[in-house]
């Protein structure tokens, strides 16, 4: 049959994660991310790998940690209330240097929350979530197609950096079903001579763990991995940019508020508002110097999220507040119409908040 | 195309069943017949035959629901009225299962009646352009888990070939090939083909064909849509 497929967007993941080299998947059911999950039990066994649905959310991340410590691709998928389960877990692993991929496919919270899709879960991702100083490359697909090729750029990060990976989706972008091309992965492969496979009496112990009782020793570690964590915020940033040229009005988008925002992008161009979209596909590390080049071109911003306003903030201090940025939202579920978004660009233009 | 007095649609799940079940229920309805469709699906509670609630209002024909159906409550509750599709004979009976064999489990507790009754047919919804079921072979496999959890045999095959809004008769046409070899392995007749109406136009030579109008919503401008799958630059 032809070279293209139709998949929903959870299932291009799992896929993607197959081919990226992924042979353990760790995880446990939830709407609105669970065809992952699906996809992994029917495909995994048929290839030789591990499709494990664990008693909890809490067991499967640390069956993530210890898979990652033994070198393995792995990966686990929730959605939001099961990534705060999860939490505890992304720490550990961050406090221990391992690559691990991790998927959330977000529904509306907080608590229980809803099934509809949301992005509330930005502050938890870019910012943290569990304790400690940590960072997370966090990508933002907006179509199915991205769905599948940052899964496996999500991957080859991970391994390159020693640090979690996460695809930050929305429960759209997990539903919904378009067509898609898998072309050739680029799967890059790392030493991963700190794993624990054994010594087999040939080398000393490797140990990975996050305990460090020396507080001097643990500040090193942190000074460490700070320094990583620059090398990946000036090497890594990704965004996709739409009519920026002559632009004089910049809304910024991410997943499936973008999907929107560029309806309105065009409808405000038709009106012969000079307007474009910045599209920021990692989240962390968020990309600061695309915005900074746009705070000197254009005269105002509109952050268009599915939450209450928390990529604003990163907007905001990306621009050093050189500029106005106004909020066009959606929260718990709802998603905004291309005609609020338009909206929103007609009070920018007009120089209102 | 002869039809029974129920219908049953299946298969693997995002082969586009519901879409296929709402058209079919509404063909029925404008050939004059008293018409119930009913939503089993168990496993997802997005994208159902509610959707159509209106459509299928406008035609006539009754819907039975879930009670939380598109409620956002996840609870995969069974209508009592659904009964009504097996026991009141004086219908044309439609029954959209869920996707799989997990989906088709609820078809379990109607099938001692359909099986009674024996007239109905039971269709394999096919999309060879789904990635769990890319050959016949790996359809067939779905095929019979379904019979095994659902307990009423397929008696045809609906090819419904489709990419999405990228769908051509070409794509339609390609996947006869496909059919053909599922039919020769399950020894069932292809009972069916489906497409969209724009696509459907294009396929005038096929027998037995169902123009559809489909329930998808698009995020996208039209021109958009028309854009894909080139993605535009990333930088970085």
């Amino acid at each position: 049959m032809a070279e293209r497929v139709l998949m929903k967007g959870n299932e291009a993941i799992a896929e993607a994660a197959i081919r990226a080299g992924c042979r353990h998947y760790f995880g446990y059911p939830i709407t609105p991310q669970t065809e992952v999950a699906a996809y992994m039990a029917k495909k995994m066994p048929k290839i030789g790998g591990v499709f494990l649905q664990a008693e909890s959310e809490i067991a499967s991340i640390n069956m993530v940690y210890g898979a990652a410590a033994a070198g393995m691709r792995v990966m686990t998928s929730s959605s939001s209330p099961g990534i705060s389960l999860k939490s505890e877990g992304l720490s550990y692993i961050a406090g221990s240097d391992v690559p691990a991929f991790v998927v959330n496919v977000q529904r509306g919270g907080p608590g229980l929350g809803g099934i509809q899709p949301s992005q509330s879960d930005y502050f938890q991702a870019t910012k943290g979530g569990g304790h400690g100083d940590y960072h997370m490359i966090v990508l933002a697909p907006a179509s199915v197609q991205e769905m599948a090729s940052l899964t496996i750029k999500g991957f080859n990060l991970a391994d390159k950096y020693l640090m979690t990976s996460m695809i930050l989706a929305d429960g759209t972008i997990g539903q919904m079903m378009e067509p898609i091309t898998f072309e050739d992965a680029e799967i890059e492969t790392y030493d991963k001579p700190w794993a624990l496979t054994g010594t087999k009496m040939q080398r000393p112990h490797n140990i990975v763990n996050s305990l460090y009782l020396k507080p001097d020793e643990l500040e090193q570690k942190n000074f460490q991995r700070y320094e990583k964590y620059a090398v990946v915020e000036e090497n890594e940033p990704m965004w996709e940019e739409y009519r920026m040229e002559d632009a004089e009005l910049c809304v910024v988008a991410f997943g499936i508020a973008s999907r929107v925002a560029k309806n309105a992008v065009a409808a405000a161009r038709a009106e012969g508002i000079k307007v474009g979209l910045i599209r920021p596909i990692t989240l962390w590390p968020f990309p600061k110097k695309a915005l900074r080049a746009a705070a000197d071109q254009v005269k105002a911003f509109v952050s268009v999220e599915l939450n209450m306003g928390q990529m604003i903030d990163d907007v905001r201090l990306a621009i050093e507040c050189k500029r106005p940025v106004s909020l066009c939202n959606r929260a718990g579920g709802m998603i905004p119409s291309p005609d609020q978004v338009l909206e929103s660009i007609r009070k920018a233009q007009k120089g209102e908040n | 195309m002869e039809h029974k007095r129920v219908t049953l649609f299946a298969g693997h799940y995002g082969s586009g069943k519901t879409n296929i079940a709402v058209n079919y229920a509404l063909h029925l309805a404008r050939e004059g017949k008293k018409v119930a469709i009913a939503d089993l699906d168990i496993v997802n509670p997005y994208f159902r035959t509610k959707d159509s609630a209106r459509e299928l209002a406008e035609a006539g024909v009754e819907l039975i629901s879930p009670q939380f159906a598109n409620s956002n409550v996840d609870l995969p509750a069974l209508p009592a009225e659904a009964y009504r599709l097996v026991e009141d004979k004086s219908l044309y009976a439609v029954m959209d299962i869920g996707g799989d064999d997990r989906g088709a489990y609820a078809l379990g507790r109607y099938a001692p009646y359909i099986l009674e009754e024996n007239d109905f047919q039971m269709a394999f919804v096919a999309n060879p352009y789904r990635p769990l079921t890319r050959t016949p072979e790996e359809a067939l496999e779905v095929m019979r888990e379904i019979e095994a959890a659902g307990g009423v045999p397929f008696t045809g095959i609906v090819n419904n070939a489709n990419l999405a809004h990228e769908t051509t008769a070409r794509a339609v046409l390609d996947a006869i090939p496909y059919m053909e070899r599922l039919s020769l392995l399950s020894g069932l007749p292809i009972w069916m083909t489906t497409a969209e109406s724009a696509v459907a136009e294009g396929l005038s030579g096929v027998p037995d064909l169902l123009p559809m109008v489909l329930q998808a919503k698009y995020f996208d401008l039209p021109e958009q849509r028309k854009q894909a799958p080139k993605p535009r630059p990333i930088f970085g």
